[in-house]
């Protein structure tokens, strides 16, 4: 190998190191800055002179000191260790960091991303001869009891198995060797490399197909996301983008969930690592923690490593995609991450666009969501993986107008708009269903394997949304004349869109019941209330006051249907029986007189 | 020790910013004292190192200093604050000088003021209740210890008082653990400063609180390096000493100008209203440096005051403070008018942590039931307060009158309650009740139906 290039420090701004005696040097090649070995990337070349982002905090940096260039772009370590994992934005292990230099992060530390001691269970799924292409499964490890790690041929190689044996291997031992045709050989490892600001290679792309069921009532029935789908969910502070991008974490259908706290709270990432391991997958019933990768790269963590911090979590979610599973990436908050965009190109004295941001932020936006998808994987055997990607926004203010916020619009087919009002009034998930869309409403029918039972739940989803919608207008009304002008109908309207609201919409995600709802108990839960609406509507024409029918014992019934647990739902049938009843007699009193 | 090396070679000055040339070795970050010719001494620090120019802030100010005549040394060091325990007790200046008539301080150990991050994975969550006496906190956005809850306030309204009372009544339950205060002044008037200074001394609070003081009429740029300070001399107590510490920062909006200040000095592109487009970076290395440590006895809880200007929340200042904090507590300006101290604006207040400190062994099993009942009774009486100002309280059906009626005794009551006023928890608990009695147990939609049961009939009966 050639001599390393070292060139020299010349300038220092914040996070920013420009240096010289660099040529020959690549764009996003990582490099160790200064005595004290930073690691950086270089983001601009000028003649021999770098531009490097550094990844950690460059007090004490001055002119004259090294810089080395390690020829290779930022790349993370993709192998079984990954899933427990907590990294932070360039996929060094918090967690071993604690152990080896303290409680407080140091600077300069060198920790591989997977644990080269521990040894894996290596089971081949092919034999000796077989040809293979990227992409292809050679064979499997089992990294938790909850997730089987296809160990896949690496991107670019190609030829015949050799020497592929059953036994423990640390993630760098050779598995297996692969012939090449040309007479090359590459070992195999557990482990393979990828850099991070590309996306992984896929064979095509698939239209979405089915809804990645959260368990959230006003996502799943209202706005739902697809397995391989787009979400943005946007919000002043206080309204809860955490709780949600923590709730959906910890009850989406995927296999797999990527969890980046990019520049938010450190204490947030404590509670995600303390109640993760605690908390049971209401599938399997195995620990949350055993299918989540955790990336923590807190606000106070440095800014440039923050940037890169989506990219090692996407990246991460892609190779597990790979393998033909379902995995959620949940990036609280991506304006944090295009603040350290920012923050970078004005060190680097470009030129701004709008609010200081660099001109190219919505097209690094776009591109950031667009690794998401459905996609049919490279490789043998066939498969299919989905990446969903689920971004909170944090606009100042919370203008919707803010440029992350429209960039992030443009590309996102879900939209999860948090209401500063909402929240006030302690009405979590504050989602505003007024504002809110979802492009995949059109699958919520096949979540029900019984067809009828999918139509009657588009059918009774429109009917609350429209309810839902007459109720802001009647409102309008009441506020200009009073209650009194409205007729018995749009009463009842009012009503049950307030019981939509309160008993249905409203879901508490720190009760022990109410914090996951099945499909199967939204399906009951909406029937209910929509059952009461119908069954007043008819009372109403019978003659019944408005007011006698708000007074009915059962309503208080539906109030508390969420809090039925999920093995007793047959109870929310029972509810729709004590309707009747109880309108029953109110018409036969009004009959009577 | 290597030798200092002094510069006569300064080229230009430019507001709070000197650069000095042909340097041989300087490192970002670093100080550097500055020797004007009557042989007084000011304090900068590194901005920007480029080849041989060194540019750096001068804490102090610039004024009087001349480019022919001043000599600037480069100390090859961060900004430090000597500790040891006999900083307890102490006055400093905003650059952490004592200011006080007492003693020099002999540091047991120098500590760079910038810390370093708490890794994520060292932390411990909060989750231990502490007492504060105040209803609006303790019933309604309850503090943990590791928190940071800043007070939202603006100009004229008594943040003061209720940052004083905090510091004054902060307890947690049944344990007598040491608990130290740290207060840091950045830009505050005099008076401000030393109502809090008498209120310890009062209190006999002084022997276990530092302050660091940075006037109104203090060096603006000094301003940068008050929290931090502050906020290094807690991480020594905390997690060196084993303390409970609380920390008071006041006011933040002015830390912020002068962070404003140094970024127009430097022609850097502005955000939002002037605002560095790094603001929210930077206040998140002074805020994040609360918490816990796993294994490690301290903490620090941290309770920032601002003002909104205009008494807008959607200024970057409280706006990206939102963003950091665990929550905000806001005061009210037309809770203040209509007489309700401490004005206490309920409704956009907020705890984060509240969920994981409060409940069963740690305060009472329906603490959580009753604050969402509290809060969403109260949203729904608020509303109908202002119908009733629209349209006539005539207006309201008799439902809507009582939610109306309900708000009103809770502003009285529940939010309104002196200064010096100490609370329990339970007793605040229990006023809830109370003023919740006016409501049918159907209409109690947020409270389990077994703990209206347990708790409601005392407080029927009395009624």
């Amino acid at each position: 190998m050639a001599e390393q290039r070292v060139g020299r420090v010349v300038k220092v701004a914040g996070p920013v190191v420009v240096a010289e005696g660099m040529s020959g040097a690549r764009m996003y090649d990582v490099v160790r800055v200064g005595k004290i070995n930073l690691i950086g990337e270089i983001v601009e070349l000028r003649g021999d002179t770098a531009s490097i982002q550094v990844y950690e905090e460059t007090t004490g940096i001055g002119p004259g000191e090294p810089v080395l260039d390690t020829e290779a772009p930022l790349s993370v370590e993709l192998g079984p260790g990954l899933i427990e994992s907590i990294y932070d934005g360039i996929q060094r292990p918090l967690d071993e960091l604690v152990s080896a230099e303290g409680e407080f992060m140091s600077r300069g530390s060198d920790m591989p991303g997977l644990n080269r001691e521990k040894k894996w269970h290596f089971k081949p799924t092919v034999g000796d001869g077989t040809q293979v292409g990227p992409g292809d499964i050679i064979g499997e490890v089992e990294e938790t009891t909850l997730m089987v790690h296809k160990i896949m041929i690496p991107p670019g190689v190609r030829g015949t198995i050799r020497s592929i044996s059953e036994g423990d291997y640390t993630v760098e031992e050779t598995v297996a060797v692969c012939a090449g045709e040309d007479g090359t050989e590459t070992t195999l490892t557990l482990m393979q490399r990828w850099p991070v600001r590309n996306a992984r290679p896929i064979a095509r792309r698939l239209a979405p197909e089915n809804i990645l069921v959260s368990g959230q009532r006003v996502i799943d029935t209202f706005f739902p996301i697809s397995k391989g789908g787009t979400a943005c969910v946007p919000g002043p502070f206080g309204t809860g983008k955490t709780v949600v991008q923590h709730q959906l974490a910890k009850w989406v259908d995927a296999d797999v969930v990527v969890y980046v706290g990019c520049g938010e709270r450190g204490n947030e990432m404590t509670d995600v690592l303390t109640e993760f391991p605690e908390l049971k997958d209401p599938r399997s019933g195995e620990p949350l923690m055993r299918r989540s990768v955790l990336i923590a790269n807190t606000s106070n963590m440095p800014v440039a490593a923050r940037e890169a911090s989506v990219y090692t979590g996407i990246t991460i979610a892609e190779y597990f995609r790979d393998m033909g599973y379902t995995v959620a990436l949940m990036a609280d908050s991506t304006s944090r991450w295009a603040e350290a965009m920012r923050e970078i190109s004005t060190r680097l004295e470009e030129m701004p666009a709008e609010e200081g941001y660099p001109a190219y932020l919505s097209a690094r936006i776009a591109a950031f969501y667009e690794r998401a998808g459905r996609v049919k994987c490279s490789g043998n055997p066939q498969r299919e993986g989905g990446l969903s990607v689920i971004g909170a926004v944090s606009p100042p203010g919370g203008d919707l107008s803010d440029s992350v916020v429209q960039a992030t619009l443009h590309v996102v087919k879900v939209f999860w708009s948090l209401k500063g009002e909402l929240a006030y009034q302690r009405h979590f998930p504050a989602i505003d269903w007024l504002t809110s869309y979802s492009f995949y409403t059109q699958y919520l029918q096949r979540m029900f394997d019984d067809k009828e039972q999918g139509d009657a739940m588009e059918r009774m989803r429109k009917e609350a949304m429209g309810l839902l919608e007459q109720e802001s207008e009647l409102r309008e009304i009441v506020r200009l004349v009073g209650a009194e002008a409205l007729s018995p109908r749009d009463r009842l309207a009012l009503e049950t869109a307030r019981a939509l609201r309160e008993d249905y919409l409203h879901q508490n995600a720190f009760h022990e019941v109410d914090t996951y709802t099945s499909m199967a108990k939204q399906y009951e839960m909406l029937q209910t209330v929509l059952h009461f609406h119908h069954q007043a509507l008819e009372a109403i024409e019978a003659g019944v006051e408005t007011a006698e029918i708000f007074k009915l014992a059962v309503r208080e019934d539906i109030a508390r249907a969420k809090y039925i647990p999920q093995d007793q739902i047959d109870k929310i049938g029972q509810i729709r029986s004590r309707i009747e009843e109880q309108m029953k007699q109110l018409q036969g009193t009004v009959a009577a007189k | 020790m290597l030798s200092v090396k002094e510069y006569q070679t300064v080229s230009s000055i430019q507001g709070p910013l000197m650069m000095v040339e042909m340097i041989d070795e300087a490192k970002y970050g670093h100080i550097v004292d500055i020797e004007l010719p009557d042989g007084s001494i000011r304090h900068g620090q590194i901005l920007q190192v480029e080849n041989d120019r060194v540019l750096f802030q001068v804490f102090e100010g610039t004024s009087g200093i001349d480019v022919k005549r001043s000599t600037v040394r480069f100390l090859a060091k961060p900004l430090e604050l000597g500790v040891s325990p006999d900083i307890l007790g102490r006055v400093f200046s905003g650059l952490g000088v004592p200011k006080d008539d007492g003693p020099a301080i002999i540091p047991d150990k120098r500590l760079d003021i910038n810390g370093q991050p708490i890794n994520p994975y060292a932390r411990d969550y909060p989750n231990e209740f502490i007492q504060t006496g105040i209803s609006t906190v303790d019933g309604l956005n309850p503090l943990v210890r590791g928190q940071k809850l800043p007070i939202f306030s603006g100009s004229g309204l008594p943040h003061d008082d209720l940052a004083a009372q905090l510091a004054r009544q902060a307890t947690v339950l049944g344990k007598g653990e040491e608990f130290a205060v740290v207060f840091a002044a950045m830009g505050i008037t005099f008076e401000a400063a030393q109502f809090f200074i008498d209120d310890l001394h009062n209190t006999g609070a002084i022997e276990r609180a530092v302050m660091f003081v940075n006037l109104a009429n203090d060096p603006a740029i000094e301003r940068i390096a008050t929290p931090r300070f502050a906020l290094t001399a807690a991480e020594y107590l905390a997690f060196e000493r084993g303390m409970h510490v609380l920390v008071i920062l006041n006011d933040m909006t002015n830390y912020c100008e002068a962070l404003r200040e140094i970024s127009a000095a430097r022609k850097e592109v502005p955000g939002r209203r002037g605002y560095p487009g790094y603001l929210y970076t930077d206040l998140a290395t002074v805020y994040e440096r609360a918490g816990r440590i796993k294994g490690n006895k301290g903490s620090i809880t941290m309770v920032p005051v601002l003002t909104m200007p205009e008494d807008d929340k959607t200024h970057p200042v409280p706006d990206l403070t939102g963003y950091i904090t665990e929550g905000q507590v806001i005061l009210s300006r037309s809770l203040g008018r209509q007489g309700v101290s401490p004005p206490v604006d309920v409704l956009p207040s907020l705890s984060r942590l509240k969920d994981k400190g409060i409940g069963k062994e740690k305060t009472r099993e329906d603490h959580a039931d009753l604050y969402n009942q509290l809060y969403a009774a109260y949203a729904r009486g608020k509303e109908m307060q202002e119908l009733a100002t629209i349209m006539g309280e005539a207006a309201l059906s008799d439902e809507d009158r009582k939610y109306m009626e309900f708000a009103n005794k809770f502003e009285a009551r529940y939010i309104g309650q002196d200064y010096y006023e100490n609370r329990t928890v339970f007793q605040t608990l229990d006023l809830g009740w109370e003023l919740l009695s006016m409501f049918e147990n159907a209409e109690l939609k947020r409270i389990d139906v077994k703990l209206i049961e347990k708790y409601m009939p005392r407080f029927r009966e009395k009624a």
